[in-house]
Formats: C-alpha cells, sequence, structure tokens
C-alpha cells in the first residue's frame, strides 16, 4: 500500500466538516507555520521537500514562491487555481468535495509563507457545487479563528475568496486565470512580466493548482527533507491520479511518484486492469494535452527499462518515445479504441476552447479539426496526414501561451505512433473514389 | 545602452527597447514584418506572430539560444544578444506557416478591397505565402456592417490584430467595441449597430492592417494607387491637423493621418479633419508626400529622389544578396 497524505482521512465519516477534520489533526500545519515559523522558513521547507506544481508544468513550487517580489510595496497575492479543465483531469474536483479543510489549511499557510493578506481560490463555473462546500469550509475557518483578524493570536491576518469562472479552459492557464479574475475577457498574458513580478492587479502574484497547495500541509507537518525521501530522483510526494478510460476502477488514486506505470494499471490496488479482458492499445498518460503514447511505450522506456510514474520517466526519450506526467490525468484506450476518433474528440475541444489572438492557434486548431473530422468520416486523404502534422508543428512553439502546443502534441505523437490508422482511415475516401 | 547584433549587423540601442524596434534602428530586410504591434499604441504586440524572430545567444554574459521562437515586437533586447530574422530558415519557414494560417480565413479579395495598395497582408502573402493553399474546408464568412455612421466592418477580412480595440480603449471615450466570441469564431464588434460615435474614431480606419476597417467617404471611389497623396494641415482644435490627402484632380478624396514607413500613425487625427473637409481650399497643401519606393502607391509618383541615399541603398542590397547577411554595421552605409 502506497503512503496516503492527501487522501489519508478520506474515508473518515464527516471529514467535510471543520470538527472532524481537526480531530483527524487538520489545521496543525497553520499552528505549527504561523506560532512556530518565519514565513521564509516555510518556503524554505517547501524548497527542500521538492515539491514540483501539480497543474501540469511541474515547476519548483518552492522556487516559483521565492521569484516573489518582495521588495515590491504592493499586496501579494496567492491565487489557487482550481480551474481544472483538462479533459481527463479531475483529481482536484475530488479533492475539493471531499476534503475541502485540507485546501483551506494549505491557502493558509502558503498565504503565510508569501505574506498575502487577500488569496483567492479561481475555480470553474461548472463545479458549483463545489464552490458552495469551499464557502462553507471557509466560512468554519473563520469562525473557528482561522481566518480573518489575528489567526490565532499572531498578527497575521488573511482574507480567502472563492471566484467561479464561467467555464473556459483557458482560464486555468495562469494568466488568462489572472484576467479573468480582474473581470476582463480571459486572454493569457504576455511574459514577461511573471505573475510573481506583476500579476494581480499588476502586484506580485503566485497561481499554484489545488493539489501543489494542498501537498504544502503534510510539508509542513512532516518536514521537507521527510517528504523528499517519498519518491524518486527529482520526482518527490504523491501525487493524485486522475485514471479513466478502459480500465476495471476508474478513480482518482495517491500513488507515491516512482510507482511502476505497469503496477499502476494492472494491480488491484489501483486501475485493476483492462476492462472486459481486453489488450491495452495506449495510454495519454498527463491529461489531453500530452503526447499519446503505445502500451509497449508506455510500459517500458526505449531503453528497455520499466516505465514510471515520475515526471523524468515519463518524459523518457523525449518526444519520439515519451510523453509528460502533466497533471496526471491518465486516460487509458482498449484495442478497439480508435485513435483517430480520441483524437479528433481532442482536436475540437482545443479549437473550441482556443482563446483566438494569436493567429497560429486561431486558425490551426481549426483546421487540425477539420481535416480529422473528414478522415473520421471517410472523407479524407492520404495527403492530408502529413498536411495535419506540418499544421500541428506551425502551431507548436509559435504561440503565446501552451494551449497551441496542447493542441499540437497529441496529434504529432498520434500519427507517429500510430500512422497506419490514419492511412487506414484516407482509404475509405480512396475506396469511395475507385468505386464512384 | 545594449549592443547586439540582428543577421549580423550589429546595433545599439538603449535598455528597454525591443528587438523589433532595434532591428527598425537598422531598417531594411533585417527588420520583421509586424501586422499587430503599433508603436503609438500601448501594450500592443505579440499576437499576430509574424515578427517571430530566433534569438541564436540570450545576451553576453548568458549565451544561450532561447528555446522558442519569440515574437521580436515584444522581447526586449539584450547586451550581446544575437538574433537571426532572415539569416534564419527556421524563422522563414515559422513565418510561412503564419502567413498562411493568416490566410485560411482572409479572403485574397485584393481587387475589390479598398486596402489594396496598403496592405501589409497582401505583402506579407506576396513575399512569404505559397501560390497554392492547401486550405479547402469552408471560410468564414459575416455580412458587411455599419458600425458607425462613417466605418463599414468587413468582418471576413479581419485578422483579429486587435489594434482597433486598442484605438478604442486608448483614444476615445466611452469604448462600444470590441472582440466578441472565442478562437476563430472570435470577431470585432459592437453589439449594437452604428454604435460607434466619437471624434477619433476615424483613427480606427487607419490602424487596421488590412481592409476589414474602411472609411464609408472613400470606399470604392478609387484606387489608392491611381490617386496623388499630398501632405497638408489645418489649424485644427482637436488634433495636430497634420494629414495626407489623396487627391485626383483638384479633388480631395480621402483624408488620412500620416503614416510613416511601417504604417504606423504617429499623429492621430480627429473625425473632423477627416470627414469634413473634402475641399482642397480647407487646407494648407505643404507638397507630395514621400511614398517608399517598392510601394504600389508610388506608382506614377514623381518625387525628386535623393540620388546618394538611392545609391547607397543599393550598394546595400548588393551586399545583402551576395551572403544574405550584411557583413558591417549599418551606420557605416548609412552615413
Ligand atoms: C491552456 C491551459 C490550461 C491550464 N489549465 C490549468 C488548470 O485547469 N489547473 C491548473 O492548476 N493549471 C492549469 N494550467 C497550468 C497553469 O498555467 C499553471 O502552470 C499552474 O496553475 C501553476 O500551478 P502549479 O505550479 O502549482 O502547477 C493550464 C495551462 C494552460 C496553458
Ligand atoms: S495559444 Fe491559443 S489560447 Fe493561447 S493565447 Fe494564443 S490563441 Fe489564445
Ligand atoms: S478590424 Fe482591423 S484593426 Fe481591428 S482587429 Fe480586425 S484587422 Fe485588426
Ligand atoms: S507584430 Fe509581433 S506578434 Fe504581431
Amino acid at each position: 500500500m502506497g503512503r496516503k497524505l492527501l487522501l489519508e482521512h478520506i474515508n473518515e465519516p464527516g471529514i467535510q466538516t471543520f470538527e472532524v477534520y481537526r480531530k483527524k489533526g487538520g489545521y496543525s500545519s497553520v499552528e505549527k507555520a504561523l506560532k512556530t515559523m518565519k514565513p521564509d522558513d516555510v518556503t524554505e521547507e517547501v524548497k527542500k521537500s521538492g515539491l514540483r506544481g501539480r497543474g501540469g508544468a511541474g515547476f519548483p513550487a518552492g522556487m516559483k514562491w521565492s521569484f516573489i517580489d518582495k521588495k515590491s510595496e504592493k499586496p501579494r497575492y496567492l491565487v489557487c487555481n482550481a480551474d481544472e479543465s483538462e479533459p481527463g483531469t479531475f483529481k482536484d474536483r475530488y479533492l475539493m468535495e471531499k476534503i475541502p479543510h485540507i485546501l483551506i489549511e494549505g491557502m493558509i499557510t502558503s498565504s503565510y509563507a508569501l505574506g498575502a493578506k487577500t488569496s483567492y481560490i479561481y475555480i470553474r463555473g461548472e463545479y458549483m457545487y463545489i464552490v458552495r462546500i469551499l464557502e462553507k469550509a471557509i466560512e468554519e475557518a473563520y469562525a473557528n479563528g482561522f481566518l480573518g483578524k489575528n489567526i490565532l493570536g499572531t498578527d497575521y491576518s488573511l482574507d480567502l475568496y472563492v471566484h467561479p469562472g464561467a467555464g473556459a479552459y483557458i482560464c486555468g492557464e495562469e494568466t488568462a486565470l489572472l484576467e479573468s479574475l480582474e473581470g476582463k475577457r480571459g486572454n493569457p498574458r504576455l511574459k514577461p512580466p511573471f505573475p510573481a513580478i506583476a500579476g494581480l492587479y499588476a502586484c506580485p502574484t503566485v497561481v499554484n493548482n489545488v493539489e501543489t497547495i494542498a501537498a504544502v500541509v503534510p510539508i509542513i507537518n512532516m518536514g521537507g527533507d521527510e517528504y523528499s525521501k517519498i519518491g524518486v530522483g527529482k520526482s518527490t510526494g504523491t501525487k493524485l491520479i486522475s485514471a479513466s478510460g478502459h480500465i476495471n476502477k476508474p478513480g482518482v488514486y495517491e500513488i507515491e511518484l516512482g510507482l511502476p506505470v505497469e503496477e499502476f494499471i494492472f494491480s488491484e490496488e489501483y486501475c485493476g486492469g483492462i476492462w472486459k479482458d481486453r489488450r491495452m492499445k495506449a495510454v495519454v498518460a498527463g491529461g489531453s494535452s500530452v503526447p499519446i503514447l503505445p502500451a509497449n511505450l508506455i510500459l517500458t522506456t526505449a531503453k528497455g527499462e520499466p516505465r514510471l510514474m515520475t515526471y523524468e520517466s515519463l518524459a523518457d526519450g523525449g518526444f519520439a518515445t515519451g510523453t509528460m506526467l502533466g497533471s496526471g490525468g491518465f486516460i487509458v484506450l482498449d484495442e478497439t479504441a480508435s485513435i483517430v476518433e480520441n483524437l479528433y474528440t481532442f482536436a475540437r475541444f482545443y479549437h473550441h476552447e482556443s482563446c483566438g489572438q494569436c493567429s497560429p492557434c486561431r486558425e490551426g486548431t481549426g483546421w487540425m479539426e477539420k481535416i480529422l473530422h473528414r478522415l473520421q468520416n471517410g472523407h479524407g486523404k492520404k495527403e492530408d496526414i502529413d498536411i495535419l502534422v506540418d499544421v500541428a508543428k506551425k502551431i507548436e512553439g509559435n504561440t503565446i501561451c501552451p494551449l497551441g502546443d496542447a493542441a499540437a502534441w497529441p496529434v504529432a505523437s498520434a500519427v507517429r505512433h500510430f500512422r497506419k490508422e490514419f492511412e487506414e482511415a484516407a482509404l475509405v475516401h480512396a475506396h469511395k473514389e475507385l468505386v464512384a | 545602452m545594449a549592443k547586439l547584433t540582428i543577421d549580423g549587423i550589429e546595433v545599439e540601442v538603449p535598455d528597454g527597447t525591443t528587438i523589433l524596434n532595434a532591428a527598425r534602428q537598422i531598417g531594411g530586410e533585417v527588420v520583421p514584418p509586424a501586422m499587430c504591434y503599433y508603436s503609438s499604441l500601448k501594450e500592443t504586440g505579440g499576437k499576430c506572430r509574424v515578427c517571430l524572430v530566433k534569438v541564436a545567444q540570450g545576451s553576453g554574459k548568458d549565451p544561450r539560444p532561447m528555446p522558442k521562437l519569440v515574437a521580436s515586437c515584444r522581447t526586449p533586447v539584450a547586451d550581446g544578444m544575437v538574433v537571426q530574422n532572415i539569416t534564419s530558415p527556421e524563422v522563414l519557414e515559422a513565418r510561412k506557416g503564419v502567413v498562411e494560417f493568416l490566410l485560411l480565413n482572409h479572403p485574397l479579395d485584393c481587387p475589390i478591397c479598398d486596402q489594396a495598395g496598403e496592405c501589409d497582408l497582401q505583402n506579407l502573402a506576396y513575399e512569404h505565402g505559397a501560390a497554392h493553399t492547401r486550405y479547402e474546408e469552408d471560410r468564414r464568412t459575416f455580412d458587411k456592417i455599419d458600425i458607425g455612421d462613417k466605418i463599414k466592418l468587413h468582418m471576413t477580412r479581419c485578422i483579429l490584430c486587435y489594434r482597433c480595440t486598442y484605438v478604442a480603449n486608448q483614444l476615445t471615450d466611452n469604448r462600444v467595441h470590441g472582440v466578441l466570441g472565442r478562437g476563430d469564431k472570435s470577431e470585432i464588434s459592437t453589439y449594437i449597430e452604428k454604435a460607434i460615435d466619437n471624434d477619433f474614431s476615424g483613427n480606427m480606419i487607419d490602424v487596421c492592417p488590412v481592409g476589414a476597417l474602411t472609411d464609408k467617404t472613400f470606399r470604392f471611389k478609387s484606387r489608392v494607387w491611381f490617386t496623388k497623396p499630398m501632405d497638408a494641415h489645418r489649424d485644427c482644435p482637436k488634433c495636430s491637423g497634420k494629414v495626407v490627402l489623396w487627391m485626383k484632380g483638384e479633388e480631395v478624396l480621402r483624408v488620412s493621418a500620416r503614416k510613416d514607413q511601417y504604417g504606423e500613425v504617429k499623429e492621430y487625427i480627429c473625425n473632423e479633419c477627416r470627414y469634413d473637409h473634402k475641399n482642397v481650399k480647407d487646407w494648407t497643401v505643404e507638397g507630395p508626400r514621400h511614398i517608399d519606393h517598392h510601394s504600389v502607391i508610388s506608382q506614377n509618383h514623381y518625387e525628386k529622389i535623393d540620388l546618394q541615399k538611392l545609391k547607397k541603398e543599393v550598394e546595400r542590397q548588393l551586399v545583402f544578396q551576395k551572403g544574405k547577411q550584411l557583413p558591417e554595421p549599418n551606420n557605416a552605409l548609412n552615413g
């Protein structure tokens, strides 16, 4: 059994309430931090822990915090990214719904470290029921002296707000999120300046994912060094994985980073193997925006080593034979799944969600969708496959924000690993032409 | 100050200058094209991506190359930076891609477009576009609408550069127009037709790099190269009153603000100058406007030529064509 740090008490009846959460040791990180540590000590522990951002990019959290402009006289903000819109990713929702106080606790401890007096949880509008859960938890935290003026009698004060978005994937991109939070159209900003220098209302801001902020709780409780012992190499701690697709037991699992992929997919503790005794065909390991890998490559790296659930191991081989851990949206496809159809679904999504600011993404995502639509419906030609890959290549790396890359990567990898399926789809058209 | 090289040409510029503006100080082919950036409007740029360049060396201190191509219009220079524009095949390939993207939903209806002859996209398409399109899907279409009493919007041609929205934000009161919708469904519009009604709205037409916003008092009156552009001014209480009169014989067909060699207006004009003074008697005419020789507007347009300058430009071209890279710093050539 892997160690559980975030979901340890998930099955405890009433853990949603302050009372039960507190009884189970909740809010001890706040007590420890506010009463015995200086803000910089908290950051130092997070640095020691090796915690990497759980929202997708995997940037070291402690380092991000230390970039915050301390010389600025402006207020500082911590913003929690609870937009969670990546297809295949649903772990933040699970955490917030089942154990909301761990996020509130993490927000208080992290805000203290950053010197933020006001913090926000930006949550996707579709999670309206969770907004209510969070608001109730916040209310309880205020009532028990963990939020508001002079928390626990110290001179640290914090206000925390939940802000629902209107439901746009792009609002999960951190700068678009800040624009949206400011009440504007959710278009990504050009960087630099980075949010740590000029973020919300042009003030120094840190944007972190829900899971990242929640992980600060065990880190402070157990100490950064202790936390860093879990995991492998630069992938420390535990990670929530949203497992979906053709597996026997879809759901949200907390794993210790470093677990072999094979064990994650086939053991009873986690996914329980492929459903209906079918064979596994492919896996999208980190949410829909990462390269898709065929079964053999997800289980073993190109060098023949067992693939592990870590940032490094999943990325081994680069985009030729590897992928990314991303946000941990683990989608398994069985032998009956059509790669063309799945790719078309992804392409539709990215086309629909592009903000439209920059030309390669605005125009390219639509073009890719249309080509895939034709291929999927038997109207595609063989030449379309190369055009598709070329369009993806022309988007990748040339856009303002990574949504363009997110749209391009799955395409390039799907064609690389499953070209035959695309050619077969195109054959349908050639056949129609012949018959006509 | 920061010293950097762009396509092998050295230039020194104040810290904080963008790569694009550093290149503009050199001039010629090393200047990346720009469709969305507009130097007199704050915060523009970064959107169209035609100005992408390669930073082969970040700075003298940190010689690492930047991992991706960068938008030169929004990336500040650093001392010791090495930039490649047309000397990078990667840049040219990416730019060709961007032009192809821009043309997916922009009809090449130059023969009937008012902007023909003044259009950056037309130039880009000519220089970077492939003669044949690979796009066989349906293109998006829109009805033309009046967004103000003097401005007609051909949304079909809009490339969503956002320049007009920055004009609306920065130059006019009561902004009523902007971008609606998302992705390739986004459009420039007003919620209510003919809603644009302010003294500086005409400047949106001048900043539009394509023929999406057209001057209703000039539409279809003439091809621009059949007109004679004259610098002129008048005493205006609202603006500088410095304009270009686009004339046919003694008739003033159009009044516009003056644009520099990069097609940018530095001094905006008011609607009264633009629309209400179409009589040459209203103006003090200064003389023929200088038009870049490579513009189609210079057709039939005679101006005294500075032979010295021309000679230098020809020499520069020759050196440039030889190695597609200028060996000497520009200042030596420009004198
Ligand atoms: C298009 C797009 C959508 C994103 N959506 C989310 C999201 O829903 N949740 C999230 O935490 N990060 C999302 N991100 C990543 C954020 O920009 C940012 O990296 C993250 O919130 C940082 O938090 P972390 O360092 O704790 O991972 C998205 C990025 C992009 C480009
Ligand atoms: S890459 Fe796409 S989503 Fe990101 S800024 Fe450009 S158009 Fe918008
Ligand atoms: S109407 Fe013209 S200026 Fe406005 S966004 Fe479109 S192309 Fe740019
Ligand atoms: S001019 Fe630089 S991105 Fe448009």
